[in-house]
């Protein structure tokens, strides 16, 4: 196949940070926080670098919709292997209101831009929790969806996409072309070399606006505030197996 | 005086608003049973005022239907059934949602969010023009509900000025709806023509006999300190005392110990049991998305410095190849 893939890739906040939320509760405190990848979207990109790699493809491309330093997201996706970025410059207001309808909107019209085979995101992005974007992608365009991948394997024309569900796991065959999201099971990616972070600072990024795309970013979802979870009470440490065991009849748990 | 009686009809203007509400809850089944988390989004739909229809799409849809029928809440059943619903698949169900709303125009379309509610629903919402809104917990108002994001640490409230809602409803956060007593009547929706763009092939399903994850009161998980998948079989003992499912953090699924079903968190399932016992789990954000709203968590763990004692209501520092074993002993008397 001579192919081209989308892989959307989003700038978050780190994993590992514990956020905290304004105290104006209008939101989460992002400034000087640490950002990456979205683990899933790193899972999507190294997917689509493997699929070029058995030549089942021709060129990956990553975008990402965002303020400047989303370029930096770009950057780590061509350092792992993607060919060129495209980045879809949304800043300010638009992109406090920007959600997956909006970035959906966005790719679809990237896909039909760039002769798309295959789009490959990742399920969900850890900051909004939506697990939308995929399969909005694949409404707008319709084509049909793979979501929650945790296998995938190209057939000419066609995509057979193991599944997790809730029971298990099942097995689909999609037409191309096709959006697919990627679920932590894929696989596992790969570390950027600093050879390829060096090669990935001559590959190019194009910049493009959404109104380029004929994309209208208007919003009807509004946040009208960002609470903090309730607090639990402070538990207790037992000593023995028999306290716990105690306390659980006590309590009527067990 | 006065002041009653605008509240009264303020109030009757609120009752009147919600007289037009329309909900459609999508129906998880598997042509034999209805999915429980069904019944946790019919009673979310219940909550916004207005009439609850149901659709029940699939390829035998009969039993299902007889049981929908019987659901308290529920007025009207549309019934869809096709060879080519096999699988559920959204590339399928979608056209059919759109006719049935062309035909009926709810104000809102629902499902429990779950791996086929999260699916579909978008799917749908991107083909009406609407943004949807994900995994609610709450419903203030018929155009304002309550959602987490990053990973459970902060709640936000949105609200959604589209003219269709489409939303998914998390299912720990809202009673199951009575099975019994209602009395809801069913009537035949056409199919969609087939789209033949995708095609479900096969499903391998984890087999156990225990109480379904999301929906059991009691849970055993296990996480990396098991050591091995073997070493399960002392979670599996504990929670047959306890007549518990088994979950697991995504440290022991990564590591094989268990199977990716059954991972509970940000990512995996989210349950809110009675009793959750952490075994061997230190307690990462992304775990602790999946269960801090459990009643009550119990944490055995070696590590006293472990993240999981700060949301243990009982925590007991100890090795868990000798507690866990010593705990199975102790509920057995």
């Amino acid at each position: 196949m001579s192919g081209r893939v989308l892989v959307g890739v989003k700038r978050v906040i780190d994993y590992a940070v514990k956020i905290r939320v304004k105290p104006d509760n209008s939101g989460v405190v992002t400034d000087g926080v640490k950002h990456s990848m979205n683990p899933f979207c790193e899972i999507a990109v190294e997917e689509a670098v493997k699929l070029k790699e058995k030549k089942l493809i021709k060129e990956v491309v990553a975008v990402s919709c965002g303020p400047q330093q989303s370029q930096e997201t770009i950057r780590t996706a061509l350092a792992m292997g993607a060919d060129r970025g495209i980045h879809v410059e949304v800043s300010g207001k638009d992109y406090e209101t920007l959600g997956p309808l909006q970035v959906s909107k966005i790719l679809a019209a990237l896909a039909k831009k760039e002769d798309a085979q295959l789009i490959i995101l990742g399920k969900q992005a850890i900051d909004d929790d939506c697990n939308q974007t995929g399969q909005m992608t694949a409404a707008l365009l319709d084509w049909p969806q793979g979501t929650f991948a945790s296998e995938v394997s190209m057939d000419g024309a066609q995509v057979k996409v193991v599944r997790e569900i809730d029971g298990g796991l099942e097995t689909i065959k999609i037409n191309t072309p096709a959006v697919l999201t990627a679920d932590l099971r894929l696989n596992t990616p790969r570390y950027a070399t600093l050879p390829n972070i060096m090669k990935a600072k001559k590959k190019k990024i194009a910049n493009v606006k959404p109104a380029d795309l004929g994309v209208d970013l208007t919003s009807r979802l509004e946040v009208l505030r960002v609470d903090e979870p309730p607090q639990r009470q402070a538990g207790m440490k037992v000593e023995t197996v028999e306290d716990l065991v105690e306390k659980l009849r006590d309590t009527g748990k067990v | 005086m006065n002041r009653v009686l605008n509240k009264s009809s303020l109030r009757n203007l609120t009752g009147l608003i919600q007289r037009f509400q329309s909900t459609l809850v999508v129906a998880e089944h598997n042509n034999d049973k209805l999915t429980p988390i069904t019944l946790n989004a019919i009673t979310a739909a219940g909550k916004l005022g207005g009439d609850v229809s149901c659709l029940v799409a699939g390829t035998n849809c009969a039993k299902v239907v007889e049981e929908i029928s019987k659901v308290q809440g529920v007025k009207k059943i549309l019934v869809a059934q096709h060879e080519s619903y096999k699988g559920a698949l959204p590339e399928e169900l979608t056209p059919l949602i759109l006719e049935t709303q062309k035909q009926f125009s709810f104000t809102h379309i629902c499902a429990g969010a779950s791996a086929f509610g999260k699916n579909l629903l978008p799917r749908v919402a991107a083909k009406l023009d609407v943004a949807p809104v994900s995994d609610i917990i709450e419903i203030k108002a018929p155009d304002t509900f309550v959602r987490t994001i990053y990973a459970g640490n902060a709640l936000s409230t949105v609200k959604c000025n589209e003219p269709v809602k489409v939303f998914t409803v998390r299912g720990t956060a809202f009673e199951a709806a009575s099975v019994e007593g209602g009395s809801a009547t069913s009537e035949e929706v056409a199919p969609a023509p087939p789209a033949g763009v995708s095609e479900w092939l096969e499903q391998n399903l984890t087999k156990s006999d225990r109480p379904e994850l999301t929906s059991a009161k009691v849970v055993v998980s296990g996480g990396r300190g098991l050591k091995s998948g073997d070493n399960f079989k002392l979670l599996y003992d504990l929670a047959d005392k306890l007549n518990a499912a088994v979950g697991a953090s995504r440290a022991a699924v990564d590591a094989g110990f268990v199977p990716n079903d059954m991972q509970v968190g940000q990512t995996g399932k989210i349950v809110a049991p009675e009793l959750y016992i952490a075994v061997g789990i230190s307690g990462a954000i992304q775990h602790l998305a999946g269960m801090k709203d459990s009643k009550t968590i119990v944490a055995i763990n070696k590590d006293p410095e472990a993240p999981i004692f700060q949301v243990a209501d009982y925590g007991l520092v100890a090795d868990l190849f000798k507690a866990v074993p010593e705990m199975t002993e102790a509920l057995s008397k």
